[in-house]
């Protein structure tokens, strides 16, 4: 689509192998930690997994104050090339379909919707695929792929209403303005049509008080707190009303998962039922010991970290300095909404040795996180409890 | 308190952005570099018309077929034009890269 509002540079196999005569070649099997890169733009120092299309992720010493992560640290994700230059006077919102009334909103039309926020974590449904093990191809993230911010916009449900959905919606497909290279499948996602109307899916133009950074979908991104980033559609540009489930590649053939919350299947395994990955689950880190730290004994350990419930509030974080043997509850932080981070202390007896300090979290639905991390390959809603090991001495 | 639990109905609000936004992204990956018995030309001239290097050499270790496996999806479902002459090198560059 070539519009005057935007501009998407297109990376030609010329310009690469001409930029090949001035750049340090990649290394051949990259074992190294991610290196680290200050080069991207509204972007302070972040972990690169791929320069292009960007995979940004955000060094998980970011998570170690506050509840909110900063947006020139947040994750970046994108799976094509999307416009460099977005005017948002010029950007347009589309809703077609099923619709009464196809409209063409501007930004400033949904200003005057009524206002709301919320707090919520963004994570990719592979945060933490590197980890897997046995390994799963894909993009090779740690546990950085994820950020909580406090989103401000309109509700989904309020833009809805100014088309007029009609009785036969059954679905709202929803797609940005980034583009494939190729005649690859146009990257869009899908809410039911209740979901995408129960008044807490959102139309975000700014988090933490300011207007999305570039990279993070300005000027207009979806936000489906408790549901994994792969729904939240950056640069929104089109909103369709369906009229029948999406069979879409995006939504009937990537980004499956299996069925159930526990995501896991035997190692090799492929062949299960699948299910697009919807809702998060909880999960807890500690970020005041680092793996592979050796510590001073002492009868208590003092640890702290963050948590969330995913897609529920979360109840309550246990620790362990025994490697699970043994179990106390945290302190949690202040509840800044159901779907944020919070922040949990606590602190763990510990003995001379090595030793697996743990936290567990479990939600409002009684989902606990398990012991044993889960398995899927495509690497998939990671969220079994992370060790860390460290040493007492 | 669960009131927090819900979307806040804003007093003060952050205004819709109205500047417009020009960045331009630096390509930091490099190319793939010839390696003994497995030249590059193949790798730099057919992967990376959609995403830069790292996206291949970040990989953990694949075996063969699955090597083959990911070149038959970006041509099948991400329609890259990777010519069908190119496989082998392609899999031989791959395969010898990990092998290190």
């Amino acid at each position: 689509m070539a519009s005057p509002r935007y501009t998407t540079p297109m990376t030609t196999r010329r310009d690469l192998l001409a930029f090949a005569a001035t750049s340090l070649a990649a290394p051949a099997f990259a074992a190294t930690p991610l290196p680290l890169t200050s080069a991207f733009p509204q972007k302070r120092a972040m972990l690169r997994l791929r320069s292009t299309p960007p995979l940004l992720e955000t060094p998980f010493e970011t998570f170690r104050e506050g509840v909110f992560t900063p947006n020139d640290r947040f994750f970046v994700r994108w799976h094509y090339p999307f416009p460099t230059d977005v005017n948002p006077r010029a950007h347009r919102l589309r809703i077609t379909g099923a619709v009464k009334r196809p409209l063409a909103l501007s930004l400033a039309d949904l200003a005057r919707l009524p206002r709301v926020q919320i707090a919520a974590v963004n994570q990719c449904a592979g945060n933490g695929r590197a980890l897997f093990a046995p390994r799963v191809p894909g993009a090779q993230w740690g546990n950085g792929a994820m950020g909580n911010a406090l989103w401000e916009g309109v509700r989904l449900r309020d833009v809805l209403d100014l088309a007029g959905v009609t009785g036969k919606a059954v679905a709202v497909r929803a797609s940005g303005l980034d583009q494939p290279a190729t005649e690859a499948p146009d990257f869009a996602k899908s809410l039911a049509i209740d979901h995408a109307r129960d008044g807490e899916v959102m139309l975000a133009w700014a988090m933490n008080g300011e207007a999305l950074p570039l990279l993070n979908g300005f000027p207009l991104r979806l936000v489906v707190p408790g549901w994994y980033s792969t729904y939240w559609v950056k640069m929104l540009d089109h909103l369709e009303v369906l009229d029948r489930p999406d069979d879409g590649y995006w939504m009937a053939k990537a980004y499956l998962g299996p069925v159930g919350d526990a995501a896991d299947v035997a190692p090799g395994t492929s062949d299960f039922p699948k299910a697009p990955v919807g809702p998060m689950r909880p999960r807890a880190f500690i970020t005041n010991v680092a793996a592979g730290a050796r510590l001073p004994a002492r009868p208590l350990l003092p640890l702290s970290g963050i948590a969330m419930g995913g897609d529920t509030g979360l109840r309550g974080v246990e620790l362990s300095g025994d490697g699970g043997a043994s179990w106390q509850p945290a302190q949690l932080g202040p509840d800044l909404g159901r779907y944020g981070f919070r922040r949990w202390q606590g602190a763990v007896p510990v003995r001379a040795g090595a030793t697996n300090l743990m936290a567990r979290a479990n939600n409002a639905n009684g989902l606990v996180q398990p012991l044993q991390q889960n398995w899927n390959p495509s690497g998939y809603t990671r969220w079994g409890v992370e060790p860390v090991p460290v040493e007492i001495i | 308190m669960r009131w927090l639990a819900a979307l806040i109905l804003l007093t003060a609000a952050t205004p819709v952005p109205r500047a417009a936004i020009s960045v331009s992204l630096p390509d930091e990956d490099g190319v793939f570099s010839d390696l003994p018995g497995a030249p590059a030309d193949a790798m730099n001239e057919n992967c990376l018309g959609c995403h830069s290097a790292a996206m291949v050499t970040r990989q953990p270790r694949l075996t063969e077929k699955q090597w083959a496996d990911t070149v038959a999806k970006m041509r099948t479902v991400y329609k890259a034009p990777i010519d069908p002459a190119a496989d082998a090198a392609i899999i031989k560059w791959v395969t010898t890269a990990q092998a290190d």
